[in-house]
């Protein structure tokens, strides 16, 4: 397969940045997405050009490091599946495709398609977890858990944290991202005595971090490469109004 | 020259006597304590923060210690632990079918292919069920019964159904239950998380390790970091292969630069080969994908019964297949250990029975399951997994039998270290599979997320309180003349590598690296295949230090300039683990011997000559590393000759 590439190249936070087009020639359909790109680079380092940055590691859909727009698409024109894992084959021979990194202001560029998603993690260090000291856990099997309330809770847990959702949300809204771990943790007896404090807690971090409102514009889920549903977000909004309406903050002890 | 000179032994001196289930309660017992404020006054840097180094740093901050994390990735949410698919093992005998700590004990002592210690491999069974009470209060969603209970299922090399699991994803549930206790940690200000830094090297003052030469991969900025007391979990070194399942920046630049500093490096030819991996597709191909051992609980395994048959998998009839595994092995059948299924693979591609484009593969066949059971049986068991073959092979195994082949998954091997998990170095610490210490020569499924965790949370906590109680230590900061020195060979290091500005790319230069080790230093070895990988990596060595180009600068975000360095560190590890498997004339575990085999093909130990440990001193470039052995002892397992026919 023959494509014309259209990269979004950017030195560093300060600058401007533009598309480039790069033509590449002899693409074959069993490449993975990354190893297309791959291919690029090796062409540019030995022509003496800058390659292009992007974030990769596992590169089979499960770290969450990857995350391109192609085509408008976060991640893709494929379901379910991050750039990683998305192969050529779901191109045609002869087309352009344009390559940008996640936008959204809570995610500024570090450099070409790499962004800075640290505003994550401030989200999670603001309460998504357990307060579960190593030592300290009682017997496994003390607590039963319904297999419905188990599994309900895997789902939400298996987001990986890309931030796909934030790049398709028109409002760059990390709610989605927000109500999965609140919501696997919601479901859970050992989530039990933190709920009110969490969701308060991790959404003051969400706004504080930049992120925008959730409007229910409903682009997230259809971007989420593991597919976090929608309801997630109603069940953040039942708890944050229930954690206000009981005046909890996220003061301990309050 | 010679390739090794033989040094004086070394012995593990920290684990006590005694009875085996007694030894790890009188270390807790006899290892000093620091009290909690003093605690506050100290610093311990954790480099890596997958399960045993996430888990480290939340515990030791819990702890009350002051600790600096640092990873490579964007976030440490992301450490390759993540992609860990099956379960983790734990003595829990909540099916009462038979488990015991001991069992556990004895069934990867065995499963180590007897090249393992006994005291640690006790105590990481003695520990496995803290373990899974600790991730449940945290809230990993574990794969549940409907009465509400823990659900298990079976895995390799085991009699009893002792793994947890959730669903294919249990690597990246655990590991979020350490992010999250460490992201805690990081939001009450005891841990100081570094992310998108990358060890470059360690720093010795006195002996004793006291900090690392970090390099912070966005503005490119060399510094030095100072603590108390340094700990390495930085994982495997399976990416010196090019192709392994590893993430790609997986690699053994923390614990190769601790090894030039002093640091023993323990077997590191023992590595694990993966049976059912993904097939290379071509010259393209960036790594290999797994495809979860519990597949072969319903998958035939088979190639055409003759050579260089293209025909389609549906017009080979059923008396033209060969279901080798089932013929070789008939009671175990498809269900051999890794090590023999991956092997037996190997011999029918060798004899050109092998199948698809490369002719480097064998079918994994689910028709007989989907015709016994029905394909929602087999979706509801395997849905994901099927999913993930047909997108990256365009394939559907619903209608085609999955094309599968070996590849490296895990590495035995790693910094060595005491009981204390401690190195020979004061104050450096290794743990998870970054150090050698669990598995000896081969790795059961589901017990790398069970050492990560045990180290982490409930081993190293105890014993680096024992070291750090001996202190204080002397005060010292940047400017140590050490520290300064240390950072001034980094910074020459980069300059260097960016001065070469050749012909070829690191990629070109590792992906011939890793055809060299996996040709001769990859499921069979032989003395003359090693003789003649280790001139080639000398060769090539000198050739990657004369052409290698290195866009960019140091200043900046330099993926090229962060891969030659790793690539560097992989050349050197390359040679020392051809070394090891050459002097190891033995057949064990994952190591095999083309010249060491049992009439029939099979692994042939030699427990007079080898029952030890090999840790490796680094002397000095271009000189020969000098072998220090620790002898094996067996008072509980009584190592025999494993058979599976």
């Amino acid at each position: 397969m023959n494509l014309t590439l259209r990269i979004w190249r950017q030195k560093g936070p300060e600058d401007k940045g533009r598309m480039v087009t790069y033509p590449v020639d002899d693409v074959s359909p069993d490449m993975s997405f990354l190893e297309m790109l791959d291919v690029l680079n090796e062409r540019l380092i030995l022509a003496g050009e800058d390659p292009v940055a992007f974030d990769h590691d596992c590169r089979e859909g499960i770290c969450g490091m990857c995350g391109l727009m192609i085509n408008g698409d976060a991640h893709g024109p494929q379901r379910g599946t991050t750039a990683c894992q998305l192969h050529m084959r779901q191109f045609k021979d002869g087309e352009t495709i344009d390559i940008e990194p996640w936008r959204a202001s809570a995610f500024p560029v570090v450099k070409d398609l790499v962004v800075n998603r640290s505003a994550f993690d401030k989200i999670i260090a603001a309460g998504g977890y357990v307060t579960a000291p190593t030592g300290s856990a009682p017997e496994a099997h003390s607590t039963p858990v319904a297999k419905a309330n188990a599994d309900a809770a895997f789902e939400s847990a298996a987001c990986i944290g890309c931030g796909a959702c934030v790049a398709a949300c028109p409002n760059g809204s990390g709610m989605l991202f927000t109500a999965a771990k609140l919501t696997q943790l919601s479901l859970l007896p050992q989530g039990q005595p933190e709920r009110y404090t969490r969701v308060i807690g991790m959404v003051d971090a969400h706004d504080e971090a930049g992120f925008g409102g959730c409007t229910n514009a409903g682009e997230c889920t259809p971007a989420c490469p593991k597919g976090i549903p929608l309801n997630t977000i109603g069940r953040l909004n039942r708890d944050y109004l229930a954690a206000t309406a009981k005046g909890a903050n996220n003061t301990p002890g309050s | 020259m010679e390739l090794f000179t033989e040094g004086d032994p070394i012995a593990d001196t920290k684990a006590p006597a005694g009875p085996v289930e007694k030894r790890w309660e009188t270390r807790r017992f006899e290892a000093k304590l620091v009290n909690p404020a003093n605690r506050r006054k100290m610093t311990v840097i954790v480099v890596g923060t997958g399960l045993a180094g996430g888990s480290a740093a939340a515990t030791l901050a819990e702890q009350g210690y002051h600790v600096k994390s640092y990873c490579y990735q964007d976030s440490p949410r992301r450490a390759h632990s993540i992609a860990a698919q099956g379960g983790i093992n734990a003595a829990k005998n909540y099916r009462n079918d038979g488990d015991s700590v001991h069992r556990l004990f004895y069934d990867t002592v065995k499963g180590g292919d007897f090249r393992s210690r006994e005291s640690n491999v006790h105590r990481l069974a003695e520990v496995s069920v803290n373990i899974i009470d600790q991730c449940v209060a945290q809230g990993v969603p574990f794969a549940r019964e409907y009465g509400g209970l823990l659900d298990t299922r079976s895995f390799g090399g085991a009699q009893v159904q002792r793994t947890f699991y959730a669903r294919g994803q249990t690597g990246q549930q655990l590991l979020l239950g350490a992010y999250q206790a460490l992201e805690r940690q990081i939001g009450l200000g005891n841990v100081e998380m570094n992310a998108r830094h990358e060890m470059l090297e360690l720093v010795l003052v006195d002996g004793k390790a006291r900090g690392i030469v970090v390099r912070d991969l966005v503005t490119g900025e060399i510094s030095t970091e100072m603590a108390d007391a340094v700990v390495l979990a930085s994982g495997g070194y399976g990416n010196v292969f090019y192709l392994s399942t590893n993430a790609k920046g997986c690699n053994v630049t923390a614990t190769w630069r601790a090894h030039r500093k002093g640091a023993y490096f323990a077997n590191p030819c023992y590595t694990q080969i993966h049976p059912t991996c993904i097939p290379v597709s071509g010259d393209h191909q960036s790594k290999l994908t797994l495809m979860s051992e519990s597949l072969r609980n319903d998958g035939r395994v088979w190639v055409p019964k003759t050579k260089g048959d293209d025909r389609s998998p549906k017009d080979i009839g059923e008396d033209e297949r060969d279901y080798y595994l089932e013929r070789i092995y008939p009671s175990f059948g498809n269900l051999v250990p890794r090590d023999i299924a991956s092997r037996a693979a190997k011999n029918v591609c060798d004899e050109g029975r092998g199948v698809g484009p490369t002719k480097l593969g064998v079918y994994l066949d689910f028709a007989d399951a989907i015709g016994r059971l029905g394909r929602k049986a087999i979706e509801a068991k395997y849905g994901n997994l099927f999913e993930m073959y047909e997108r990256i092979t365009g394939e559907d195994p619903y209608e085609v039998p999955m094309r599968i082949y070996p590849a490296v998954h895990y590495t035995m091997g790693g910094l060595w270290v005491d009981y204390d998990l401690q190195s020979n170095i004061p104050g450096l610490f290794v743990i998870g599979e970054a150090n050698f210490s669990d598995h000896g020569a081969n790795r059961l499924g589901a017990s790398a997320l069970m050492q990560g965790l045990a180290d982490g949370y409930f081993v190293l906590p105890t014993t680096i309180a024992n070291y750090l109680a001996s202190g204080p230590l002397e005060k010292v900061d940047a400017s140590h003349p050490a520290a300064v020195e240390a950072r001034t060979d980094v910074e020459d290091r980069v300059q260097r590598l960016l001065g070469v500005d050749g012909d070829r790319t690191v990629d070109s230069f590792h992906r011939e690296l890793g055809q060299i080790m996996w040709e001769h230093c990859g499921m069979e070895r032989s003395e003359a295949g090693l003789r003649k990988a280790i001139d080639e990596i000398r060769a090539l060595r000198e050739q990657f230090w004369q052409r290698v180009k290195v866009s960019g600068t140091g200043e900046e975000l330099n993926q090229s300039l962060e891969k030659a360095g790793r690539v560097a560190d992989f050349f050197e590890l390359a040679e020392l683990m051809c070394i090891d498997a050459l002097h190891r004339e033995e057949s064990c575990g994952g190591h095999f011997r083309a010249e060491h085999q049992t009439p029939d093909g099979e692994a042939q130990r030699d427990d007079d000559r080898f029952a030890y440990v090999a840790a490796w001193e680094f002397t000095a470039d271009g000189e020969p590393s000098v072998l220090h052995k620790e002898d094996l002892k067996f008072e509980y397992v009584h190592p025999t000759q494993r058979s599976y026919k």
